[in-house]
């Protein structure tokens, strides 16, 4: 199999599917039990914590595990807006955020938030001039994403966190889901105040996800109980889900410049196949993420095009899993302004660690043969 | 922003007289164990001030970070430098002022021009600093009398010197300067606290502790190692000092009345702690009493207690509320660790309903029917002694991670 869907999700690693064996069978414990079972399980814990927190440039006492990049970004949206609503209730998006982002800050909306959505260009980045512009007294949070998940765009975070810093008291939020693991992602190297992950987009377990944030920063708890993670999200703490997570973050951080240049490699072959492909767009920037390669054929359904690469065992999708099973085109296309006849043609190639040299030259020799198949050329 | 070097204020050392040099090498000292972890920097002590120069700028960070907890240290500032050209001098004003909070502040520019040969007399230079910085920085409005960032400017033969921000330090005397007491660590919130007011008044600590398996876990006794561990982060190492404490628990709690056993049991601890003092040429005990927070704290519990030692008790909390504590103990990290449910040998005896005027001659006749003295020598001999911060132990998680 060809699996070129890695923004999706990704396969666990053997490593991080070891980890969590091992943590089930030998530190099960409740980490908030007073026994020395408890004690393990918790020192275990916060070890985990520790390295994420590293890893991220903060301190352990400001990361939370979750279940996942839905609930981490929901968390870090409601539970900073209302925490701080007091300040004002005035926050920036972009319009095309993970529906996880967007559809968190529409319920906000619909509770008295005031939001204003950036627009992207053709190569789907906001305009800093344009946040400047939205920026107000009353701004508490910015919430843009580091790189997006239809498109591979890159937004200039680091600029943006600047700029927001400077004018206004808002709170930077970056939703680096996708980021992780491919591109250095770091508080210091974004200059965000808050960033959310999920372990599955790099190689760990679905189901886990952090929030984590710099000084300064607090949030209302949006799930309550037992007071766990620091009071803000109750619940026994699934302590082989945060090891594994700290696991899956370690490997992909470390192997992160040495895939880069891999994805940057297979990511100018894919782009050089393109070109020279009749009807076929690259949707995706030139500057874009070398990870995703967003295409499109002219007049074609995305939905056909994924089906023909499957029977030649090459996965791909169309735009993102989470858009992919509605009819009309997403908002990430329509934001960037796709023009008519390539609209609904849209598919996303996504790399990652499973691939190789020899996949990538499999993909290019069975891809234009098989668009000229399905056009009936 | 880059940052050269880092000015240290001394404060009070400098009122010091002729024992000045003892503190500032002893402030010297104590700042190269605290951050022993980092790359190697230098150190330059002067009369009035001290000087950090690191070699990389993530060492400068680290300085910054961790300079406010160390004793002895009034304030300091991080300082730029850039050569004598005009416009590297108004880049590099506008990068300091860039890095502080404007918002609604006061500003002045304060020049030093020690090398003569320099293109600009002083007030032009002044002038020349202020209105770049205010052109560029349009909210700061100029006062000349206390504004709330002075940006120093120094022009000497080497380079130029520049710094605006003035960052505060513990305060208090460097550690070991005023020579070392026993602290009584229970592992709730007051002891480490009272530890901590000491330490930063220059005293170096021993730490005792009493534990009384299998009434109290392994967790309580883990529990005031972290705390501990905690202290030994300001900047000197605490030797803990675990006293076996059941067989004269459990003789008191036979020999002596429910309601002042409290009283006989303070009594016998701070015995041991005056055994366990002299024999480790400690000068005084330290504790975490606050005046009338619990029975045994009230001045008549005090004063019973006390009968048994000459030694000064020094009760560093005895006049704060528990809430400063609180704030305290949040501040130095020490509540997180004290705040763990595990019972110490102080909750898990105490009787329904302790005496709170206990009278010293009642408690010494019923102490008289047992001789206590040899249980308290063993106690002290057969102690378990612990060195923080503690080297890294073997670690069982490593594989998992």
């Amino acid at each position: 199999m060809y699996y070129f869907d890695h923004s999706a999700t990704t396969k666990p690693h053997k490593e991080v599917l070891d980890t969590f064996v091992k943590v089930n069978e030998e530190f099960f414990a409740n980490p908030a039990s007073l026994h020395e079972l408890g004690v393990d399980a918790n020192t275990l814990l916060s070890r985990a914590r520790k390295q994420v927190a590293d890893m991220l440039g903060t301190e352990e006492n400001k990361v939370i595990f979750t279940s996942g990049g839905t609930e981490s970004n929901h968390f870090a949206i409601h539970g900073l807006a209302k925490k701080v609503q007091s300040r004002g209730k005035h926050i920036i998006t972009s319009s095309i955020e993970h529906p996880s982002v967007m559809e968190s800050i529409k319920q906000l909306e619909l509770q008295g938030f005031e939001v204003d959505y950036l627009p992207v260009n053709k190569k789907g980045i906001i305009s800093i001039d344009e946040l400047k512009s939205k920026l107000r007294k009353d701004t508490i949070l910015v919430s843009i994403m580091h790189i997006n998940n239809e498109l591979g765009s890159i937004q200039p975070i680091a600029e943006i966190s600047h700029l927001v810093h400077q004018n206004s008291r808002a709170f930077v939020h970056v939703d680096a889901v996708q980021s992780f693991g491919k591109y250095p992602v770091s508080f210091t190297l974004l200059g965000a105040d808050v960033l959310t992950l999920t372990g599955h987009k790099f190689n760990g377990l679905k189901g886990t996800g952090i929030v984590a944030w710099k000084d300064h920063v607090s949030f209302e708890p949006t799930i309550v109980g037992g007071g766990q993670e620091f009071g803000l999200r109750s619940g026994t703490v699934p302590v082989a889900q945060a090891v594994a997570f700290a696991k899956a973050m370690r490997l992909s951080f470390e192997n992160q410049p040495t895939m880069l240049t891999k994805y940057e490699k297979w990511n100018s072959q894919l782009r050089q196949l393109m070109s020279h492909l009749k009807d076929v767009l690259v949707v995706s920037g030139e500057d874009a993420a070398a990870h995703i390669l967003t295409i499109s054929v002219r007049n074609l359904k995305g939905e056909v095009l994924v089906n023909a690469l499957q029977s030649k065992d090459i996965i791909v999708s169309t735009s993102s899993a989470c858009s992919s099973k509605q009819t009309k085109s997403s908002h990430v296309i329509q934001a960037i302004g796709v023009s008519d006849d390539y609209k609904k043609g849209v598919i996303r190639i996504s790399l990652g660690t499973s691939n190789d040299n020899q996949q990538i030259d499999y993909f290019i020799e069975h891809f234009s043969a098989i668009i000229k198949r399905i056009k009936g050329e | 922003m880059e940052w050269k070097e880092i000015l240290i204020r001394y404060g009070e050392l400098s009122t010091k007289g002729r024992n000045r040099h003892e503190f500032t090498g002893r402030l010297r000292d104590n700042i190269r164990y605290a951050f022993a972890d980092l790359p190697k920097f230098q150190i330059v002590t002067e009369r009035d001030r001290m000087f950090i120069r690191p070699n990389d700028q993530e060492t400068m960070d680290q300085l910054i970070k961790r300079l406010p907890s160390i004793f002895g240290i009034q304030s300091f500032s991080p300082v730029a430098s850039c050569s004598q050209d005009l416009e590297d001098i108004k880049q590099t004003a506008i990068n300091v002022i860039g890095s502080l909070d404007r918002e609604n502040k006061t500003f002045k520019v304060t020049v030093k021009r020690s090398y003569k040969p320099f293109e600009m007399e002083t007030n032009e230079l002044q002038q020349f600093v202020g209105s770049n910085v205010l052109r560029t920085f349009s909210d700061l409005q100029v006062q000349m009398k206390k504004p709330d960032i002075n940006l120093h400017v120094e022009v000497r033969r080497e380079a130029v010197y520049m710094m605006a921000q003035v960052i505060p330090g513990a305060g208090g005397l460097p550690i070991g300067s005023n020579g070392k007491s026993l602290l009584m660590l229970s592992g709730g919130i007051d002891s480490p606290v009272a530890g901590y007011q000491m330490l930063k008044r220059g005293v170096r600590l021993d730490a005792i502790h009493f534990y009384s398996p299998p009434y109290t876990s392994e967790r309580s006794k883990e529990k005031v190692m972290d705390l501990a561990e905690k202290l030994s982060r300001f900047g000197a190492s605490v030797k803990l000092h675990i006293i076996p404490f059941t067989a004269i628990q459990e003789q008191i709690q036979k020999q002596i009345p429910e309601n002042v056993s409290m009283t006989t049991t303070r009594r016998m601890m701070l015995k041991i702690a005056d055994l366990v003092r002299e024999e480790t040429g400690a000068l005084a005990i330290i504790t975490g009493e606050s005046l009338g927070q619990v029975a045994s704290q009230t001045l008549e519990s005090l004063t019973a207690i006390n009968a048994v030692t000459n030694t000064p008790i020094l009760r560093p909390l005895i006049s704060f509320d528990k809430q400063d504590i609180i704030e305290i103990a949040q501040d130095i990290e020490t509540y997180e660790v004290s705040i763990r449910p595990y019972e110490d040998c102080c909750t898990i005896f105490t009787p329904a309903s302790p005496k709170t005027k206990p009278k010293l001659d009642k408690v010494e006749y019923y102490e008289s029917f047992k001789s206590f003295e040899e249980m308290i020598e063993e106690a002290v001999s057969e102690r378990e002694i612990m060195v923080f911060p503690k080297k890294k132990k073997q670690d069982k998680f490593s594989d998992l991670l």
